[in-house]
């Protein structure tokens, strides 16, 4: 058995325990749909509102704020994920990396800094 | 686990893993209809009530009927509604929760699968949370669900990044992304615990705000008061769950506990020494059975879940719920650049004091 | 083994990948196209780059992919009409088609060939990445950073704007307000008032 197949067999059981949690969600459902009644009528399937007929569709524009917050959050997630091996390694790497490290943060710093004076991260 | 297969062959192996999967998931589905209960009665102990107390002595068969009501209620489906997408999204949520325990280890070696990578694969999936619930709450078609989904993809987004943080202070204090490592580390006692750590004495300072920032983010990344937005009663009724009924409804909270249950699970891994006891006894462990010894792990680490989810109900039944803004704010302004401090700090620790080496 | 396995995903990475640009529904799209990011990142499991899997997941699918739901859910764009236009593009379409297979073709022929080990002198992945990317690599690591801040900048130039009639509550005033600042109390004699 080579060096990968050992590695793949690692996740083996993660694609397994994958495949059980998905049939065992899926039986519920498909359990509901044979024991339980099913009798709809147009009042039952309509939307949800405060006792009033939707007045429109429910998927409307939104403020532009969340998207700012998705963007951001895929830069800081970006920026987790350059210190992962990092800190793994860091015992190795020793004070070179991290002074590298925190010179990458210092950039980062200063975008974050910017961030909050523009106010990007104030929800109004 | 690999080390297993390849001792008894693939095919032997396999079967095993497989049976110990679902024997995994049928003591994981057990135990959490007890926590549910457990839940529902810290809240109504606060509240001076008594909680479910009908169904089997002290209500304990509570959540079974719950699920059996649940199994024989009709599925509705809302007219306007993506069917597919309506379906699919309860279905993921609770794949994806079950799906993360599979690397959680509970007690010295009993884990699913011991990857390498065992933290990184936990952040990796609960990061995935958000998409139940966006979709769930964009295939309702309805307006209530859209907007609960709406705040709650950019509430789990905003405290994601403090999670990730100050998943990497303990890293750096591990050297490691196993689990069983991380685990493994805090084994020399209570002191050890990364929560404490006491055995690098002025970083308690820093580690232990790390568990608060770490609880406090695992409420808002599993939508529990008093970050319970999405699901405002007050305001958006139910949030992104207003449409679902039966089975559906039942998956999104399943796996909603799931997530929470993990969460404790994580806390006890990261930062309260996972299945070690408080102080360590060699004398004893050696002369027990292996097997006692693996479920006295398996107890200590059941007790420090059952606390930290203690935590979380009781959080539930007192806080009172926080503003949108006042939320964003807590994420992005004090969290964020509190842990991004705080990765900083320990690192520099690791390095000149050769921690790590 | 192996083999099989390969050949199961990489049939699903590509159904996955066709469907992405198939579906009529662009949210539908937007979930094949995680689908095929998962698929991809089984694959780079089975060549023993298990850090790399997981980091795609994070970043692919549990951050660029969320933001692309998001766009195309929640945003009012007609896709319909969007797509009339997209006819005409089909040369550049081609164009980079071709530019990714003679790469593809390239790493076959030109490249390494042999298969690459996974994490060469290290225990682990991010290990074996950690060793050089911090030190042998700066320059590269700086720029990455670099990049990153522009992208910050980038996205709140664009997106940010002001709501000048927004109450913002100012936190630190609000708790440094004492009951002296805020009552007065005064003695008000019967029959007179204030």
């Amino acid at each position: 058995m080579t060096e990968i197949e050992r590695f793949a067999l690692d996740y083996l059981p993660v694609i397994i325990f994958l495949g059980f949690a998905l049939a065992l969600s899926c039986l519920f459902i498909i359990g509901s749909f044979l024991l339980a009644p099913s009798n709809p009528d147009p009042e039952k399937n309509s939307a949800y509102e405060c006792g009033f007929n939707a007045f429109d569709d429910a998927r409307m524009k939104f403020d532009v704020r969340f998207y700012l917050v998705a963007i951001l959050f895929i830069i800081f997630d970006l920026e987790v994920a350059f210190l992962f091996p990092w800190a793994v390694t860091l015992g190795t790497i020793g004070v070179f990396g991290f002074w590298s490290m925190v010179v990458f943060l210092g950039v980062l710093t200063v975008g974050f800094i910017y961030e909050w004076r523009s106010g990007a991260l104030e929800w109004e | 686990m690999s080390a297993f297969i390849q001792e008894h062959g693939i095919l032997f192996g396999t079967l095993t893993v497989v049976i110990q999967i679902a024997l995994f998931m049928v003591v994981l589905l057990i135990a959490l209809a007890f926590i549910l209960l457990l839940d529902r009665k810290v809240w109504a102990a606060v509240m001076m009530r008594k909680g479910p107390n009908v169904v089997g002595p002290f209500g304990l068969m509570q959540s079974f009927a719950d699920f059996g009501k649940f199994l024989l209620k009709e599925i509705v489906i809302p007219a306007g509604a993506n069917k597919t997408v309506f379906l699919l999204a309860p279905i993921l949520t609770t794949t994806l929760a079950f799906v993360a325990w599979a690397v959680v280890p509970v007690a010295p070696g009993w884990v699913v699968a011991d990857i390498n990578v065992g933290v990184l694969y936990l952040f990796a999936v609960s990061s995935l949370g958000v998409y139940g619930i966006i979709m769930g709450g964009w295939a309702s078609n309805s307006k209530y669900p859209f907007l609960g989904s709406l705040r709650s993809a950019a509430q789990m987004v905003s405290y994601e990044v403090s999670i990730g943080f100050v998943i990497v202070t303990v890293i750096l204090l591990v050297g490691s992304m196993n689990l069983t490592e991380i685990v493994n580390a805090q084994g020399g006692g209570i002191w050890t615990w990364h929560a404490f750590a006491l055995d690098h004495f002025p970083l308690i300072l820093v580690m232990f705000p790390m568990f608060v920032i770490f609880f406090v983010s695992a409420l808002a990344e599993t939508n529990r008061p008093p970050f319970d937005l999405p699901e405002a009663e007050s305001e958006l009724v139910a949030g992104y769950q207003v449409e679902y009924s039966s089975t559906p409804y039942l998956l999104f909270m399943l796996g909603e506990y799931l997530n929470i249950v993990l969460m404790c699970a994580l806390m006890t891994t990261l930062f309260l020494g996972g299945w070690h006891g408080p102080v360590p006894l060699p004398e004893l462990a050696e002369n027990m059975p292996v097997l006692v010894n693996n479920l006295a792990a398996l107890a200590w680490f059941a007790a420090k879940m059952l606390f930290c989810f203690f935590l979380f109900a009781i959080v539930k039944a007192m806080v009172p719920r926080y503003r949108y803004d006042q939320l964003m704010r807590l994420g992005w302004k004090i969290f964020l650049p509190t842990s991004l401090a705080a990765v900083l700090i320990v690192s520099g620790y690791v390095v000149y004091t050769g921690v790590q080496s | 083994m192996e083999v099989i396995a390969f050949w199961i995903l990489a049939v699903i990475v590509g159904a996955a990948a066709v469907f992405v640009i198939a579906a009529r529904n662009p949210v539908h799209s937007v979930l094949w196209l995680i689908l095929s990011f998962f698929t991809s990142a089984a694959l780079l499991v089975l060549i023993g780059a298990e850090f790399l899997a997981m980091l795609l997941v994070v970043v692919y699918v549990g951050a660029v992919a969320v933001l692309f739901l998001f766009v195309v859910m929640m945003l009012d764009v007609d896709f319909v009409e969007l797509k009339q236009g997209t006819l005409q593009y089909w040369p550049f379409a081609v164009l980079i088609g071709l530019a990714f297979f003679a790469e593809i073709v390239m790493v076959r022929t030109v490249g390494v060939g042999t298969r690459l080990e996974p994490s060469p002198g290290a225990d682990s992945n991010a290990e074996a990445i950690g060793q050089v990317m911090y030190t042998d690599y700066l320059l590269l690591f700086q720029v990455a950073g670099i990049i990153l801040l522009v992208a910050m900048i980038g996205a709140i130039v664009l997106t940010l704007r002001h709501r000048p009639y927004a109450k913002r509550q100012n936190i630190a005033r609000q708790t440094a307000r004492r009951r002296a600042d805020a009552t007065e109390l005064v003695d008000v004699t019967p029959g007179k008032g204030i």
